[in-house]
Parts: C-alpha cells; structure tokens; sequence
C-alpha cells in the first residue's frame, strides 16, 4: 500500500531518525537564487522521502526545481532553510561522508572528451578510492552492462550520445554506491539507448539493491518507477505509485477515429471541445482524456460526423500529469493561449500542388573516410509533415544541415522549393524558416529585439515587418515579456520566440530540429498545436526528434540508422512493420528499436 | 540590402553593449591601460640612484658632486668611504651608478692636467645603463665648459651643438603615446571582431543567420561596421586623452589622421575577421588573437625601432599593419606630416584590409562545418 | 549503507594519494592530447624567444645620418672621415642643409650634422667652431642614443687633432666609464633574462585559468565535485602537473638564452632552478585564484591576459625602468611577482649569486605564492554557488 501524499505532510519530523529503510529524506527544504537581481524561489519547503531499494522518478516541467533537488542532496549547494538527509548524514554538513557514499550523475555528466573510457573509469576509480583488486571485475561487469566492452580505448569524445550517457553511468557505480542520483540521465538520447539504460537501472536495482532516485523528461520513464514525485514551480504537487496515479485517470481516455476528417483539423476541434481535457494526435486516431465526470458524447464532440467511433482506450500517467498541471495552471490563471488556429497562414504564390517540395536523391555526405549519410533518397510534398528519427549518430543532423543549405552535400542532388539552397541566390532561402535544437537567439537582446532583427534579415517591408511583429506578439503570447532578454525567458518562452522568428517571412518550408527536446509536456502540447495549424494552412514540416510520441504526429517518417534510410512511411504503416506474433500491437518504440536492431550486428562491427 | 545590414550591425552592437562584461572590457581595460602605459612607458631616466666615492677633499671635487646631486636626472643614496663598498652596493642594486673621484683630483684640475672621473654602472639593463652615461657626459660637460670660463684653459677647437627637432626635450612619452593609440585600438578591435562569429558559432546562432536571404558579404559588412565605429569611438577617446591629458603635441591635420585611423581598423578588421572564422571556438579566437598581436606589437616599432631588426625581420614587418599606422601617427602627431608623404603607408594598410577581409569573406562561406 | 566497501574513511592517506594520483595522471594525459597545452608551454617561449631575441634590440647600429659640409677643407675631412669608421652611422653626403632636412622629414636619415662654412676658420679662433647636430626626435630614446655616438666621434676626433697638434686638448674632466656586467651594453643580455619572466607568466597564469575554467564549462568540475575529493586534492592535482610542465617551458626557455643567444649565465643554476619554482609557484597561484573568480574561459583568458601579462611586461622593469616610474605606479609594481622574478633573473643571468638581491626578492615572491594559493584555498569551496 503506497503512501498517501498527505502522510508525508502530516509526519512530524521523526526524532527516532528515518533509519536504514529511507536512505534519503528531504526535509522543509527551501532554496532561492538571485540572477541579475531577481528572487527566483527554486524550492519552496519540499519535504519527501525516499525508500531503500526503490526507484524514485522527480518529474516536473523545466525549472521545477529537479536540479537544484538533486545538488542540495549531493551536497553541492547549501539550503537556505530545511536539511536534506542522505544516509543517515546531513547533506550539508557533512557534504564530504555524504559524497563519499553516494553515486551522482549531473545533467551534463562530466565525462572527459579528451580521455578514453578506459581512461575515464579509472580515473573515477581512483577518486572513489576502489581498491585495484577489485577494480579488474568491477569494470568488466560495467563494461559489459553498458556495452562499452568492445570501446575501451576509444575517447570519450568520439562516443555516440547514448554512449557518453552510458559511460558516465558507468563512471558513477565504478565503487557500487547504496544511492544512485541521476538528473535526466535520459535527456536527448535516443528510444534505444534509453531502453538500455533502464536495464542497467532496474538491475541495480534488483540485483544490487541500490536505492535510485532520478529526474526525467519523459513521462513513459515515470510508469517505470516504483514511485513518483511531482515538482512544479518549486513545490512538491503529487507523490505516489505511478500505477495508482495513472489508476486515478481510468475511465477518461478515449481514443477517437473519424476517417473523414484530416487528424490534424479532428485534433484541433477536439481540444477546444468542452469538457476534454487533452486531445492528442495518435497514428490515424486521436486520444482523448477528459475532464473528471464528464463523458464524452460524439454527437455532443463533432456533430454530424457520420463514421467517427470513439473507444475507450487504457489510461497513461502522462494523462495524470496533464491532467493535474492543467488543473494547476487554471488555479493560477496562466492558462497557455488559447488554441487558436494561427492567423491566415502563407496560401503564398506556390506553382505545383502536389509537388514535392523538397527532394533528395542519392544525397550522400562523407567526412574524410566516414560516410556520415550514404546515398539516401526520399521526397517531401508540400503541407506533409515528414519526420526524420534515428538513433544518436544515426545521420539525421547532417542529413537536416544538408537539407538547409547549411552543409554542402560530397554527393547526389537536393532541391528545396526547387533549388538546391547551397548554390542558390540568397532570396531563395527566404522560402524556409529553421529552428534548431538549441534555441540559437540572441541571449542578449531582448524578445522584441530578436524579432526585429530576424524580421529584417529575411528582408520584410517596414509596414510588414511591423504587422508581423504584432502578430508574433499575440499570438505566442510574448508581449508581456517584450523587453526582457530572450537568455532570461523559461524553456517553453525561449522555445515560442524561437518558432515566431522562425516565422516572421512566412515560410513555405519549416525544418525543425528537434525542436522540443527538454521541453515540459505542456509546452510541447503547445508547441504542436500551432505546427499542426501550420501544416493545415500548407506549410511544409521537416521535423526531427527523439520523442516517439511526437513521431506519430507527422504524415509521414523515416527512420534513419549509420546513413541509411531503414524505413519511411505513415506512422501505421512503420508500425505494421514491426509487427510480430509476440508483439500483435507494437508502439512506435518498439517499432524503431525492433528496426535498429535488427540493423545492430552489421552496424556496430 | 542597406536595410539587412543596418539590421545586422544594430543587431551586432546590441549584443556587445547590452552585456555588461563585454561592455567593461572594450571601456575599462583600454583606457587604465593608457594611464599605466602613458606612465610607466618611458625611457626618459629619472633620479637615477648613485653613490659617491670622494677620496678628495679639494672644493672642485665637491663642485663637480654638487653638479649630479642638483640634476632632477639624479638621486645620491649613498656616500662610499672604501673602495671594496663599490661592489655591494651595485651588486644589491641600490646605486646604479657609482661616481669615484680619486685622491689628486682637484689638484690635477687647478695644475691643467686631464682629472679622471670614474665612472661605474650596473650593465644589467644595458639600455638605462648606456642613458646614465650619457646623462652623466652632459653634466660633465657642462662642468667642463664653466671650468673653462672660470679658470681659463684651453676650450676645445670644436664643440657640438645638439636640437632635436619635433621633440625638443627628448621627451621619450611623447613618442609612446601616439603608439599606444595604435596599440589599444588595435587591441579592441581585435578584441571584438576575433570572437564575434566564434560567439555566434558556439551559441548556434551562426546556422540562423545562414540560413536567412542574407549573403556572406552582407554578414561580413554587418560584422565589420559595429568594430569600425567602436575603434573610431575608442581611439577617438584615447587621442583626447592623449591631447589634453598627457599634452603630446598635436600639429598634423586631423583629416590624415582619421584617413589613417580608417584605413588601419579596415586591416585590423579584416585580420580580425579571418581569425574569427577560423577559430571554432572562443577559446580558439581568443588565442589566435593573442598569436597576432604580440608578434604585431613587437614587429610594429612600438618599443624599439625596426632598423635595429635583422634584415628577414624587417621584411616580415611589411606585413604588419600597425607598422604603418604608427608612422601615420607619429608622424601627424609630432611631425605634422603632410597627407601625401604618407601616401605610403595608406596604401599599405588599404592592401592588407582588402586582401584579409576578401579571405575572411571566403572562409565565411566555406567554413560553415 | 552496509556495504562494507564504502566505509573506507576517506581521510586515510592511502585514499588520499590514490586520488591526487588519479586527478594528476589524467592532467597529464589531458595535456599531452590536447595540443593547444603543449603549443602554450613550448611553442610559445620558442617563438616568443626567437621574436624577441632576434626582432627586438634597443642597439643601435649603422644609423643612417646625413653629412653637410658646406666648404670642404682638411679639417671637415678629417672629421667625416671619423663618422665614417665609426660602426653605428652609415653617413651620406647633402650638398645643402635644405636637402638634408627635406631627407630627414623623408624618415630617410635619422639626424644631420652641419659643419658651416666658417668651420676652418673658427676652428682656429678662440671660441671654436660649432658642429651642428639635428636629430629627429620623435624617437627620444634613439634620439639621446645617436647623440650620445655622435659625442663620441666628436671625442675621438679631437684626439686624434690634438696627437697632430701635438699640444693637450685634453677637457679639464675626463670621464672614464665602466660598465659592470654587460660591457658591451648587448642589450639582448637583459631583454632575454626578463622575457623568461614574462613567458613563465603567461604559462603559469593563462594555462591554469584556463584549463580550471574548462571544468567549469564542461561540467567535468561538478563530477568531480560529487565525489569523495576535497578541494586541496583538486588544487593539488592541477598546481603539480602544471607545475612539472613550466618547469619543462622554463628549461627550454633558459637553454635558448645560454645557447642560442648566448647570454651568460654567471649565477648558479641551482638557484636559478629554486627562485622559478617559487616564481612558477606564484604564476600558478594567480592562474588558479582567477579560475575560482571566472568559471567561463573566455572571461579567464580575458583577465588573465589584462592581469598578468601585461603588467609583467610593462611594470616588470623588464624594459621600462621602475625608478623613473611615478610614485603610484612604483607602488603598484609591488603587487607584480614579475617585478621580483625579472630582479633575480637579471641578476643571476648577468651578475652572479648576488644574495642582496636575490634574498628579498625571493621573500617577496615567497610571501605572494602563499597569498595566492592561501586565497585559493581560501575562496574555493565545494559548492556550485
């Protein structure tokens, strides 16, 4: 029987000690920071525990304050009030017995790219003080756990990004440590990196007894967990078993198919409908959750449909958490804006409809004697939106550079909106618009002045520019935060005032890459909503990301691994793929991991 | 086209003033540099400390002692009463200098027989070393020519008479300051322009601004123009401090010098620039920068005068622009040089900002991975 | 929290070397992968050293002057004919003043000496004849240096007028100079000495601001942090492999002097060797006291550069003569470790074991090591704040 949350906040502080069964607890834990001036309450009295021999997930949108939980258990910030009490030791005052037992993992693991792996561990090792008897079986088992074996000598740098994660995980338990802290071990590695890394988490779990507590993204990692806490704005908003919390959701997920209807424009009705909560595009259908007591009605949702049919569909956690954070945001009445389809979107001077709007034949892209992209061919039309997925390394970012004009191609031909964008007059690259991963603004200039400046590099009349600035404003919801500079602004801002000045000249094209990754599930609901009106309005998506969810979102995918294309087609259709006698409805997790796999032997030799 | 690049450079000078540390470090550095440097960098010798070891106690010897010890070039630190005090108190470096006199001195002097002055240096800075000895000379000379009135004697059938033009006094600031002027815009410039497409390229907005109509020449343009008017701004602030603080002559016109100034930062840009898309990192610019200018500043005449170089030295100089520009400014500072006889050197900077901004522009486009 | 294995106190010495080797071995494979270490601690004093010691000399030698002899005779002859041995003028003739000074303003010549046209004449009169000298004097210092010359030509043709004479000519004072040390007056011998000074500035101070700097922004730091390391560990693992490699800069650094530029060293090298690892000591301890102030290399790099190498070159007394300096700027060069180490170098180069000078500057070097690491130590916690 798990814990209520309200237990926790009953139990006074235990004078006895929490004992061996709770090797970390968090007490009244408060922390602020003062950038530039500024009170920012990172924690506001968080008080938790985390039981022996379990996995904890720490789940939150971006600045809940996971990270800054996770440095004041490591003892590497100083609460200002409340203690932190991590095996049986103050955190804080005996931060130095404290680092000496537990295992840390940082967001940005600190792995030495200039060193091999072998290298790497140790030296680890040698600063956790493992006997050099022990070390010879110790390593063999991590090695073999992570699957570096075969990679001992290589650097660190030259690592693929699953790889790195894995070794800094490794690097972490060279000494077997009774606690394991791990912020965002997952965060930008691909579907099957990260189902490796699991593995090596739960049998720590099962066969080293360790006690886990980990912070993530990704909301199907939380099913995962034994239990789950839930961060927002500095506070503690939920715990529980996740099964129980997802339990708490049944009876409110549908899933609703309506052939006739374009799933995008479906997707877009629903989630203004009353009474839903959360709409999501899946494959051709789409999920609904709704609100607590209400049932949906088809009539009532999209009257006159004639062959719509809504099932019910098993609940996730992820709808809880939406559910719960949208609830949340209501109370402090920073609803997101509302969905409005964006306004009139480009119907711009375009020549063939059916067109493909951007084509690759044989593209093939060597650096020295690797080939990063080995002749891949395939054709986006216009309003599609294509995704491109792949494991880390797999090509997808010189594939997407190519694409963009950004890196010449050694081989093959490209057009976009008919030209190839490397050699083209410069006008012809004001046909696309580029987001990339990092949210490369300006951190210095303040939002309106990036929106300024991108409107005129891309050569808008005064009056147009003006128009659109407007409209940028409004319609993501950034005028109150004109003058303030873009570095400032949370994840999910600095993400919306990077698509506005992506979009400032109205582009035929948009490229995309990986545009939500660390971004919280609200935002990226967001964020979807305006693309999918975008690619209603004929706008053409090229989108790269590491989210399986978001994959189903598009018209079509490939899945790209070392260079090559291993499939391309609708989301059911590479689904369908995977299909097997064991596996007679597979996610398209399980579809991408079951493709690079089957790839495995002949790519890693 | 005019619209993307003004875009661009209010963009560019956004981003260097609106950061308070980049915003320090192209103001504070420069100008308590030019304080340090107006100061501390100067040959002109002052109270050189000497010690004296007067084995004579006749009136001339105490006269000739009384002459260094009223000279501002000279402070006495110590009175010697041994010979084997000499070495300690050179050794130690508390006298640079020490003056012997011996015991018939003054009594060579009234006889009209040649009295001998020793003199003792420390030779380990040969240069202050050589500059006491001249100083000494002089006083001794002067001694020498009032003896001669007073005493009679025969005055030598020749003598010199020295003026120095453009500089009167020999004042060793007047000819460092106009180099630093040099120095310091080159030093901000480079410090601008070395880091500002790795900047970008680390930060990812590189790709973003490829990816837009802009063209190469137009990024380069809104590169250079915001680094062209700081240097302006910046040296123009350094020359009023060195007119009107230091008071170093000013007698060319302004005209030559600001077609100077122009002509320098467009080389300094153009170095910059193509060090700047070279580099991938900052860490990378910022070494390159540093890989420049110190040979540019040892090589420019700066400190020490170019003929003094070997010969494949003072070719590798031609290359250097700030060679050039401390002509210009020496020249309209001091010399009040005329526009056409420094034709020269414009040309000079002119071709080497035309040919490395022309590679920059090159690598722009072809550095992009 | 039973596990035996983790109970090993991290206090036991054996733990304690175990750890400062393994921070101290991957330093060294970190330099020894990354170039650019290498390129700071090798390259660096070779080029700068070469540069130096051949681009810079204060020496003056065949300095173009322009000759106007405005009625030629014997005695002009005999005195051009003196310019013309001489080893530091390369004379031209002007048949006007008007010609030399247009040569002058040309930057053609560096100084013009007039004999006027009465030179004969008054040279045989009571009062003597004036030798003209006009030196450009934008230069000051070659300015002084060329009169200086000129003087001694002047000098050396009297003589040689008087032995014709046959009668004394001799001044009433004469002096005789001696220059201890460097008797050549190479000015090579002190410019060498001093820039080993300033090379081992920038290795000790760039170098570990630098590469601290890049823990930082790497993210390797907070690793680090979170095991059971203390911060001396750290500072250790960094100050010794830094330390081995600026000796190693160093010693290639001084055999350039000796035997490239064949500067003696009269000192004993032992002393040498002890005075630039106190010298090394307290680079390092500016490199690493700027590191615990910017955790991002490019401000590192920015205040090291503006903190430490240009103060070592300008108010070292590596050129420019601390006691001409004003007041306030003598003062400041207190605070400037180069300023002791180029006294020592200078001294032990070119003078001997003079322990009058090398004892308090050796104390003054010693007092800022220990105010350097001790601030490091001091500053450095192991906090992210």
């Amino acid at each position: 029987m798990p814990p209520t949350a309200a237990a926790y906040q009953a139990s006074p502080h235990s004078p006895a000690g929490p004992g061996d069964d709770t090797p970390l607890q968090f007490d009244q834990l408060s922390k602020a920071f003062r950038p530039n001036g500024r009170l920012v309450q990172a924690l506001d009295k968080v008080s938790f525990r985390v039981r022996h021999g379990t996995v904890t997930g720490l789940i939150g949108p971006d600045s809940a304050g996971k990270t800054t939980l996770m440095r004041l258990a490591a003892g590497l910030l100083a609460p200002d009030s409340g203690s932190v009490t991590v095996l049986g030791k103050n955190a804080t005052a005996q931060s130095l017995q404290v680092q000496a037992g537990i295992g840390y993992m940082p967001q940005r693991f600190g792995l030495y790219d200039d060193l091999t792996v072998q290298e790497n561990l140790d030296l680890y090792a040698d600063l956790q003080g493992v006997a050099h008897i022990d070390r010879a079986d110790r390593y063999g088992e991590l090695l073999q756990m992570a699957g570096l074996a075969p990679f001992t000598r290589r650097l660190a740098g030259q690592l693929s990004g699953g790889m790195k994660q894995k070794l800094g995980l490794a690097c972490t338990l060279v000494r077997q440590p009774p606690l394991l802290l791990l912020d965002e071990p997952t965060v930008g590695v691909d579907p099957l990196s990260r189902r490796e890394l699991w593995a090596i988490v739960d049998r720590l779990v099962r066969k080293e007894n360790t006690t886990v507590l980990l912070s993530t993204a990704y909301l199907d990692e939380a099913e995962r967990c034994d239990e789950v806490v839930l961060l927002h704005e500095g506070r503690r908003l939920d715990q529980g078993d996740p099964k129980t919390l997802r339990d708490r959701m049944l009876g409110r997920t549908y899933s609703l198919s309506a052939p006739n209807l374009s799933k995008r424009a479906l997707q877009a009705h629903l989630s203004r409908a009353p009474g839903v909560l959360d709409a999501l595009i899946q494959g051709e259908h789409v999920r609904l959750v709704m609100e607590e007591g209400t049932r949906p009605d088809l009539e009532q949702l999209l009257p006159g449909a004639e062959d719509a049919s809504l099932t019910e569909a098993p609940p996730r956690y992820e709808d809880s958490f939406i559910a719960l954070l949208k609830a949340q945001a209501q109370v402090h009445g920073a609803a997101p804006s509302p969905a409005d389809p964006p306004a009139a979107a480009p119907p711009a001077a375009q020549t063939a409809n059916a067109a493909a709007v951007i084509e690759a034949d044989r593209l093939e892209r060597r650096f020295g004697a690797f080939r990063a992209v080995k002749g891949i061919s395939f054709a986006v039309s216009r309003g599609e939106v294509f995704g491109l997925l792949g494991a880390n390394g797999a090509g997808k970012t010189t594939t997407f550079r190519m694409l963009c004009g950004l890196l010449p191609p050694s081989g093959g031909s490209l057009r976009v909106a008919g030209v190839d964008l490397r050699h083209a007059p410069a006008a012809a690259r004001s046909r696309i618009g580029y987001m990339s991963q990092k949210f490369s603004l300006y951190s210095q200039l303040s939002v309106m002045e990036n929106l300024r400046f991108f409107s005129s590099a891309y050569g808008l009349a005064r009056e147009r520019a003006q128009e659109r600035m407007r409209w940028a404003m409004a319609e993501f919801a950034l005028a109150p935060l004109a003058d303030s500079a873009s570095g400032e602004l949370s994840l999910g801002y600095k993400q919306r005032l990077a698509l506005a000045c992506a979009l400032m000249h109205e582009p035929d094209i948009l490229f995309l890459d990986e545009p939500t990754s660390g971004v919280d599930p609200l935002a990226r609901r967001e964020f979807w909503q305006r693309i999918n009106a975008l690619a209603e309005a004929g706008v053409t998506i090229m989108v790269t990301t590491h989210f399986m969810e978001e994959a189903e979102y598009c018209d079509r995918l490939a899945i790209m691994a070392t260079g090559e294309i291993l499939t391309m087609g609708t989301p059911s259709a590479v689904k369908q793929h995977a299909r097997t006698e064991t596996l007679p409805d597979p996610t398209m997790e399980d579809a991408f991991i079951g493709l690079i796999e089957a790839r495995a032997p002949a790519g890693t030799a | 086209m005019w619209r993307r690049i003004l875009a661009l450079t209010i963009k560019e000078f956004l981003t260097i003033l609106k950061d308070k540390r980049s915003r320090v470090v192209i103001v504070v550095p420069p100008l308590i540099q030019l304080m340090v440097f107006g100061y501390a960098a100067t040959f002109d010798l002052k109270h050189v400390p000497f010690a004296v070891f007067n084995e004579d106690r006749g009136i001339a010897a105490r006269e000739l002692v009384a002459a260094f010890r009223g000279s501002p070039s000279f402070e006495e630190v110590a009175r010697l009463a041994q010979d084997r005090e000499i070495a300690p108190v050179i050794d130690s470096k508390q006298a640079l200098m020490v003056m012997r006199i011996g015991p018939r001195f003054s009594a060579d002097l009234l006889a009209g027989r040649p009295a001998q002055l020793q003199i003792i240096v420390d030779g380990r800075n040969s240069n202050t070393a050589q500059l006491a000895v001249n100083y000494a000379q002089s006083i001794v000379k002067r001694f020498n020519t009032e003896w001669i009135a007073r005493h009679g004697g025969s005055a030598p059938p020749a003598y010199t008479e020295m003026r120095a033009w453009f500089n009167p006094n020999l004042e060793s600031r007047w000819f460092f300051i106009p180099g630093i002027v040099g120095l310091l815009t080159l030093l901000v410039t480079m410090l601008v322009t070395a880091l500002s497409v790795a900047r970008e390229r680390e930060q990812g907005t590189f790709d973003q601004l490829l990816v837009t109509p802009l063209r190469p020449g137009e990024i380069l343009l809104g590169k250079a123009l915001p680094s062209f008017f700081i240097g302006i701004a910046e040296a123009t602030l350094i020359i009023l401090v060195a007119v009107f603080w230091f008071e170093v002559p000013f007698l060319g016109s302004p005209l030559t010098l600001y077609t100077g100034l122009a002509l320098f930062l467009l080389s300094a840009i153009g170095l910059g620039l193509m060090i700047s898309s070279l580099a991938v990192t900052q860490q990378q610019g910022l070494l390159g920068a540093f890989f420049f200018m110190v040979p540019a500043i040892i090589l420019s005449g700066f400190a020490t005068p170019i003929e003094n170089m070997p010969a494949l030295v003072q070719d590798l100089t031609l290359l250097n622009p700030l060679r050039y520009f401390l002509v210009v400014l020496r020249g309209v500072f001091l010399e009040g040089t005329p526009f056409h006889l420094l034709l020269h050197q414009f040309f000079a900077m002119a071709a080497i900002g035309a040919v490395a901004l022309a590679i920059a522009a090159w690598l722009f486009r072809h550095r992009m991975y | 929290m039973s596990d035996p294995r983790q109970r090993n106190g991290s206090a036991a010495p054996g733990t304690f070397r175990m750890r400062l080797r393994g921070l101290m071995r991957k330093e060294f494979l970190q330099i020894f992968r990354d170039p650019s270490s290498i390129a700071i601690a090798f390259l660096m004093p070779l080029i700068l050293l070469l540069l130096f010691g051949y681009g810079v000399s204060l020496d003056s030698e065949s300095i173009p002057v322009a000759l106007v002899v405005e009625q030629p005779s014997a005695d002009t002859a005999s005195f051009t004919a003196a310019f013309h041995k001489s080893r530091y003028f390369v004379p031209t003739t002007y048949a006007t003043t008007r010609e030399a000074e247009a040569a002058m303003m040309a930057r053609q010549v560096n100084a013009i000496v007039v004999l006027r046209r009465d030179f004969a004449q008054r040279l045989r009169g009571a009062d003597g004849a004036p030798i003209q000298l006009i030196v450009n004097g934008v230069d000051a210092n070659t300015a002084r240096i060329v009169a200086g010359y000129v003087e001694g030509v002047w000098g050396t043709w009297l003589e040689h007028i008087a032995l014709a004479r046959g009668r004394s000519l001799a001044q009433p004072v004469q002096i005789e100079q001696r220059v201890w040390f460097n008797s050549e007056l190479r000015s090579r011998n002190f410019l060498v000495p001093g820039l080993v000074a300033i090379i081992m500035t920038l290795i000790g101070a760039l170098l570990t601001a630098m590469v601290m700097a890049r823990e930082w922004e790497r993210g390797t730091m907070e690793a680090l942090l979170v095991t059971p390391v203390t911060m001396r560990e750290i500072i250790l693992g960094k100050l010794i492999p830094y330390f081995i490699l600026g000796m190693g800069g160093l010693a290639l650094s001084v055999a350039m002097a000796i035997w490239l530029f064949e500067v003696p060293l009269r000192g004993s090298p032992w002393l040498l060797f002890a005075t630039s690892a106190l010298f090394l000591l307290t680079a390092l301890g500016m490199g690493l006291f700027i590191s615990t102030i910017a955790r991002s290399q490019f401000v590192a790099g920015q205040i090291a550069l503006i903190a430490t190498f240009l103060p070592a070159f300008l108010l070292s007394g590596f050129i420019f003569d601390i006691g001409s300096m004003p007041d306030i700027v003598k003062v400041i060069t207190h605070v400037i470790a180069a300023r002791y180490y180029v006294a020592i170098l200078q001294t032990l180069f070119l003078a001997g074991d003079t322990w009058s000078v090398v004892l308090p500057n050796t104390l003054a070097l010693a007092v800022l090591a220990v105010i350097f690491l001790g601030l490091t130590q001091l500053k450095s916690r192991k906090r992210l704040e």
